[in-house]
C-alpha cells in the first residue's frame, strides 16, 4: 500500500514539475531565457513543416541525443520554445576528461556553437560531439557532410539513451527487489507483484527451461531475466511520448548481442567446440568444409540478434513518426481534420502493433539467447540420434530462419 | 543512414557497464531470492501433494489392515464358537456315557444282588421245603419211624428230582 502511494507521488511530482515548467515559460518567458529548461530560437527556422524537415526530424529522433527534449512550441511572440532538460556531457578529449552540461551547446546541432574546455574546443554536429583540430576557427565539411578539421571524441555522456537505461535500471531494481522482499513475508505476492511473478515464471518456464535444460538453466537466469525486462521496458518506453529510442541504438543492441555471444562461447562445452571444428558423423572432407561455415555461424547468430532488435525498433519508430507526420504531409489533400483523423487512426493501429512488437522483440532476443546457450551446453548423445542427424540439422536451421 | 557512423562507442561502453551492474545487482537482490522463493513454493506444493497422496495410500492400507483384523477376529470368534460347541457336545456325550456306564453298573450290581438274593432265597426255600417235607413226611410217616432214614433219602431224592 505504501509503495502505491510512493508511485503515485512520484508520477504526481513529474506532472507537477512539467506543468510548473510550462506555466513559468508562459508567464515569465523573458526572465527564463537563460534557464536550461527553456531554449528559444527563431520560430520559422525550427518549425517542422516540409517533408525534408520531417525526414531530418525523424532521423534526429532515431539518434541518441545529449539533452532530454520533451516538446517545442511557438509562443505568441513568434519564438520557438523547447521544453526539456540538459544532460551531462562526459567526453575524453585531447586535454583529458571534460564534464559539462549539454545546455552549453544551446541546442545547437550544426556545429555552430563552440564550447571551449581547457585546450579543447568542442562542437556538436548531428548528435555527435567533435573536437576541433588545433588552430581551426570554424568547422569545414566535405561533400558528404563529414567534418574535415575536427575529430570525434570518446563520448561517455549521460545521453538520452543512457539516461533511459539508468531509469530502467532503477525501475527494475525498485520493482523486482520489491517483489523479492515480498517473498520474505508471504508465499504469494500481492499488488503489482502478482503481475511481475507470472512474467518471471514465464521467462523461466517458457524460455530458459525448454532451451537450456532443467539442470543448467539456473546459471543463466539472471542474464536472461535482466535482458528480457531491460529490452521490454526499453521498447515500451520508446512508445511513450518521452521519445526514448534505446533499443533502436545500434550500440545498445550490439552490446546486448555481444553479451550473449561471450556467454555462449564461455559456456560452450567440449561437444559445442567439436561440432564447430570437427563435426562428428560426417566424412573428413565435409568436416573440413564445415569448419568455416560453423565458425561463421558463431558470429552470425549474435549478429542476427543485434540487427533484428535494432531494425525492428528503428522501423517501428520510423513508421509511427511518419504516420504522425501524415497530419502535415496530407494536409493539402485531405484538409486539417481529414489528415489528422487519418493520422490518429493509423498511428493508433500501428502503436498497438508496436506494443506487441515491444514484447515480441524482447521475447525473441531472450529466447534466441537461451537457445544459443542451450546449444552450447547441450549434452549430445550420438549413438541415439545417429540416424536422424540430417533431420535434426534441418530442424535447427528451420528454427533459425 | 550509416550504421557504423551511428555506432557510438561511448554508448556501447555505458550500456555494457549498466548491464553488468544490473545483472549483478538484480541477480543478487531480485532474481536469486525470487527464483528461490518460487522454487521453494513449488517444492512445497509438490511435497504437500505427495504427502496427501501418501496419506491416501496409508489410509487405504490402514483400512485394508482393519478389514483384515476384523476378518481375523470374526474367524477367531467362529473358531471359538465351534470349539465351545464341540466341548459342549463332548461333555454331553461323556456325561451320557458315564451315566450309561453307571446305570449299567448299577443294573449289573442289582442283578447280581437279585441273583444272590434269589439263590439265597432258593436255598432257604429248599431247606425250608426240605424241613417241611421232612415234617410232612414225619407226620405222614410217623408210624413208621424205623424206616425214617430210608424215607428221608427218598424225600431228598424226590426233592432233587422235583427241583423247583
Amino acid at each position: 500500500m505504501f509503495k502505491a502511494y510512493l508511485t503515485t507521488a512520484f508520477f504526481g511530482l513529474i506532472l507537477l514539475v512539467s506543468s510548473t515548467l510550462q506555466a513559468q515559460q508562459d508567464d515569465h518567458l523573458e526572465d527564463h531565457l537563460s534557464d536550461h529548461e527553456v531554449h528559444v530560437t527563431d520560430a520559422e527556422e525550427e518549425k517542422v513543416n516540409t517533408p525534408s524537415e520531417i525526414k531530418s526530424y525523424i532521423e534526429h529522433h532515431l539518434k541518441d541525443v545529449h539533452d532530454f527534449h520533451l516538446f517545442s512550441y511557438t509562443n505568441n511572440a513568434n519564438e520557438r520554445v523547447h521544453v526539456g532538460f540538459p544532460l551531462p556531457v562526459i567526453v575524453w578529449t585531447t586535454d583529458g576528461l571534460k564534464v559539462f552540461m549539454s545546455s552549453e551547446f544551446h541546442h545547437d546541432d550544426a556545429a555552430e556553437v563552440q564550447v571551449q574546455k581547457g585546450e579543447a574546443t568542442l562542437v556538436k554536429y548531428h548528435s555527435k560531439i567533435y573536437e576541433m583540430e588545433a588552430g581551426a576557427q570554424s568547422i569545414n565539411f566535405d561533400e558528404e557532410h563529414h567534418p574535415i578539421n575536427a575529430h570525434k571524441v570518446l563520448d561517455f555522456s549521460i545521453t538520452k539513451s543512457v539516461f533511459g537505461l539508468l531509469l530502467i535500471g532503477l525501475l527494475l531494481v525498485f520493482l523486482f527487489a520489491g517483489l523479492a522482499k515480498q517473498y520474505k513475508k508471504k508465499q504469494i505476492p500481492t499488488g503489482f507483484g502478482r503481475v511481475l511473478e507470472p512474467l518471471v515464471i514465464y521467462v523461466r518456464d517458457e524460455i530458459a527451461r525448454p532451451n537450456i535444460g532443467e539442470e543448467k538453466h539456473k546459471k543463466y537466469m539472471p542474464y536472461l531475466l535482466t535482458v528480457f525486462f531491460l529490452i521490454w521496458i526499453a521498447n515500451l518506453l520508446g512508445l511513450t511520448p518521452l521519445g526514448f529510442n534505446i533499443t533502436g541504438q545500434i550500440a545498445v543492441t550490439t552490446c546486448l548481442a555481444l553479451f550473449t555471444f561471450f556467454i555462449v562461447q564461455f559456456s560452450g562445452n567440449k561437444d559445442y567446440w567439436k561440432h564447430i571444428f570437427w563435426m562428428p558423423d560426417v566424412p573428413v572432407l565435409m568436416k573440413i568444409a564445415l569448419i568455416p561455415i560453423e565458425v561463421l555461424g558463431m558470429f552470425t547468430k549474435p549478429f542476427s540478434l543485434l540487427i533484428r532488435l535494432f531494425a525492428n525498433i528503428t522501423a517501428g519508430h520510423f513508421v509511427v513518426m511518419s504516420l504522425i507526420a501524415l497530419m502535415i504531409t496530407l494536409k493539402a489533400q485531405f484538409g486539417a481534420v481529414g489528415s489528422t483523423g487519418l493520422s490518429v487512426f493509423l498511428t493508433l493501429f500501428i502503436s498497438v502493433i508496436e506494443l506487441l512488437v515491444a514484447f515480441l522483440q524482447a521475447f525473441i532476443f531472450t529466447m534466441l539467447s537461451a537457445l544459443f546457450i542451450g546449444m552450447a551446453v547441450a549434452e549430445h548423445d550420438h549413438a541415439e540420434h545417429h540416424g536422424t542427424e540430417e533431420e535434426g540439422v534441418d530442424e535447427v536451421r528451420e528454427r533459425f530462419v | 543512414m550509416n550504421l557504423l557512423e551511428d555506432f557510438s562507442p561511448g554508448l556501447f561502453v555505458m550500456q555494457a557497464v549498466i548491464l553488468i551492474i544490473l545483472i549483478f545487482l538484480l541477480g543478487k537482490f531480485a532474481w536469486k531470492p525470487i527464483l528461490n522463493a518460487l522454487n521453494e513454493r513449488e517444492e512445497g506444493i509438490a511435497d504437500a501433494l505427495k504427502a496427501a497422496e501418501n496419506a491416501k495410500i496409508e489410509m487405504a492400507q490402514l483400512e485394508a489392515s482393519n478389514e483384515a483384523a476384523a476378518q481375523e477376529a470374526r474367524a477367531q470368534r467362529d473358531e471359538m464358537l465351534k470349539e465351545a460347541r464341540e466341548i459342549k457336545e463332548k461333555m454331553i456325550s461323556d456325561a451320557a456315557e458315564q451315566a450309561q456306564e453307571k446305570a449299567d453298573k448299577i443294573i449289573a450290581n442289582a442283578q447280581e444282588a437279585i441273583e444272590a438274593e434269589k439263590k439265597a432265597a432258593l436255598a432257604d426255600i429248599k431247606s425250608q421245603v426240605a424241613e417241611l417235607s421232612v415234617e410232612i413226611a414225619e407226620k405222614v410217616t410217623r408210624k413208621e419211624l424205623s424206616e425214617k432214614d430210608a424215607q428221608l433219602a427218598l424225600i431228598d431224592k424226590m426233592l432233587t428230582e422235583a427241583n423247583i
